[in-house]
């Protein structure tokens, strides 16, 4: 049984147990391919190593999108298309009515930013409408945390032991389908 | 405990005496006499006594709506004689000092007490990341006091006509059927009059420091306690303190500031101030942080309280902004002769410093704190940290000179020697006040989780 491509799942009942687990499982070299937890576990990230999200570089870039696209459609519907004489303020220069624009700027470049950060969260998380869950385990729905690890080419045992030893309650041998 | 050094005091009292000299040098070069004004306005190219119609046209004018103190000169009023402008150009001149004293005492005041606003939040949400720089901002709420008691002084100079600031304190304004006769401001004399504006601001500063001695004396207490009554304790004064703040900081800021253009409100003017006030505090909480942590002491504090204070920063001048921003764009839009004056004046009289501050209190902290990775960088932070509040001394200055010095401003000696007086005493009584109790609380019920703080 120690051969061939297995995980294993741990389970646990409490984020800060997992934290630690996290970071002992790291201590000792093993592979942990995934965590599934009922609520995001602050530093959780940190904990497992993985690489900070640029997300944000996006979320910056489509806020800058979304700015440009307000100043082009104003710039087009108010001074060109149409310009109209508001208030005592007619509409020839796009500069001389640009404070009336600014909510509209603002508005557009949140707008933009939010929308298309969370489609590429989706997109890069791969998840889109009618995708089949991917857990391994429905009480991480609820009040169970899973730590899933690599097995390949460990002792089970002395693996199983030490996962024990960082406050398992429940340790699952899985084949691997892939 | 954190002793002040000796390096420190020095430059403190360097600032404030290379202030005061500055400050007396350029005092005896502004003009004394209409004489002296003459002599200037010829020396700047026969001046502008046929475009300027100030104060003096505006209070005597009988369409009271475009009655506003800076010049409005195409809509209407008689023309000033020569005599008259160069007598309304005097009083400019000599507000000039007064007013960068003013601007200057305002500033470090208002870091002061929006401190103390900032400390009563931590109290009041109990939050648990800040008990490690509550010490540093009890240091810095040490100027409170004085700086209350010397706006207090000025403000009553004002009120017994040593200095002409307050254009309302006039009473020929309110004299019925008199020559100068202004009807805005007779109709809010019930509320604009020396006695009652002296006593709200005795009251508020008054309330002010009576919390921030219970709030000092319940922390210290808490040092020493073997129970959390004292921390109660400090949860409800600065629950009740929080309710008392947001009154009296509005009406503090139309007293203090917006009635310095008389006829001109804005129902909002008393956010616009407290986000001011409010980020030039967490900066300074900030800049003081750093600088204790740079020589060695609290040694707790780590990158994420710096991180935290450096996204109040960034918060806080979004907040400003916003504000800032609410303001003009109605008043601009709406173009109300009687509200429009206030932006005229500044756009067309002052329109470097006008549009520098929004640079300096906007456009540079929103692209240099915006990255979170550059917020935990101290270095970064002390830099924007001094963008920042120099853009809101521009700020002040926005807000008083136009209304007390009119066209005849101009950013010299008199103004930094104010400011650096200013910056030396202040910095003086909050390092000297930091030395006078540990700067980690002992006993606070939440300091273990400040300690482990991280993001």
């Amino acid at each position: 049984m120690s051969t061939g491509s297995h995980v294993i799942h741990a389970l646990y009942t409490d984020d800060d147990v997992l934290m630690n687990a996290v970071k002992e499982t790291r201590k000792k070299h093993l592979h942990i391919n995934e965590v599934y937890t009922p609520f995001p576990v602050h530093g959780l990230d940190k904990a497992m190593g993985l690489a900070p999200t640029r997300l944000a570089i996006t979320a910056f870039m489509y806020g800058c999108v979304g700015l440009t696209v307000a100043i082009v459609m104003m710039n087009f519907i108010m001074i060109e298309d149409w310009p109209q004489d508001i208030g005592g303020k007619p509409s020839f220069s796009y500069i001389e009515n640009m404070p009336a624009f600014v909510p509209i700027m603002f508005e557009l470049t949140v707008f933009f930013a939010a929308h298309l950060m969370v489609i590429t969260f989706y997109m890069r998380s791969r998840l889109w409408p009618f995708k089949k869950a991917e857990n391994p385990d429905v009480r991480t729905t609820d009040d169970h945390f899973l730590m899933e690890i690599d097995a390949s080419g460990h002792d089970l045992q002395e693996l199983a032991n030490f996962l024990v030893g960082t406050g398992a309650t429940e340790i699952n041998l899985v084949a691997n389908e892939e | 405990m954190y002793t002040l050094s000796k390096n420190l005091r020095l430059t403190a009292f360097i600032f404030m005496a290379v202030g005061a000299i500055l400050f007396t040098v350029d005092y005896f070069n502004l003009p004394k006499t209409t004489a002296d004004v003459e002599a200037l306005e010829a020396a700047h190219g026969g001046g502008h006594g046929e475009a300027t119609t100030g104060s003096h046209e505006l209070v005597t004018s009988h369409d009271a709506t475009n009655a506003h103190e800076s010049d409005h000169g195409e809509a209407g009023g008689h023309e000033m004689s020569q005599e008259e402008h160069l007598e309304h150009t005097l009083v400019q001149y000599q507000n000039k000092p007064w007013s960068a004293i003013y601007i200057a005492a305002f500033f470090f005041f208002m870091i002061a007490l929006a401190c103390l606003a900032f400390y009563a939040i931590q109290y009041a949400s109990q939050a648990g990341w800040s008990p490690l720089v509550l010490r540093v901002m009890e240091g810095i709420t040490g100027y409170l006091l004085l700086g209350s008691i010397i706006m207090f002084v000025l403000l009553a100079f004002s009120g017994f006509h040593i200095n002409h600031l307050f254009h309302w304190m006039d009473p020929e304004l309110v004299k019925v059927g008199g020559d100068h006769y202004d009807k805005l401001i007779a109709g809010k004399s019930g509320y604009l009059n020396v006695p009652f504006f002296l006593g709200r601001a005795a009251f508020f500063i008054l309330g002010w420091n009576i919390y921030r001695y219970f709030a000092l004396k319940f922390s210290k207490n808490q040092d020493e306690a073997t129970d959390n009554k004292w921390h109660k304790k400090s949860f409800k004064a600065a629950a009740g303190f929080l309710v008392f703040f947001i009154y009296t900081e509005s009406i503090m800021s139309w007293d203090w500031i917006m009635s310095l253009d008389p006829h001109w409100f804005s129902t909002l003017f008393g956010w616009y101030v407290f986000a001011g006030m409010m980020v030039c505090a967490i900066t300074t909480i900030a800049l003081v942080t750093i600088y204790l942590k740079s020589i060695g002491y609290l040694e707790k504090v780590n990158d994420s309280h710096i991180h935290d204070l450096a996204k109040f920063m960034f918060a806080f001048s979004i907040f400003w902004t916003y504000l800032w921003f609410s303001q003009f764009m109605l008043i601009w839009y709406s173009n109300i002769p009687e509200e429009v004056t206030y932006f005229i004046t500044r756009i067309e009289d002052y329109n470097l410093p006008f549009f520098a501050m929004v640079a300096m209190n906007f456009v540079f902290p929103l692209l240099l704190l915006m990255n979170s990775d550059y917020k935990r960088i101290n270095w970064f932070v002390v830099m924007a940290g001094i963008v920042i509040l120099l853009g809101h001394y521009v700020d002040i200055f926005n807000m008083v000179m136009p209304a007390t010095v009119g066209k005849s401003w101009s950013f010299g000696f008199v103004e930094i020697g104010a400011l650096l007086f200013f910056l030396g005493l202040f910095i003086f009584i909050v390092f000297t006040s930091l030395t006078k109790r540990p700067l980690e609380p002992k006993r606070n019920p939440l300091i273990e989780e400040s300690k482990h703080f991280h993001y």
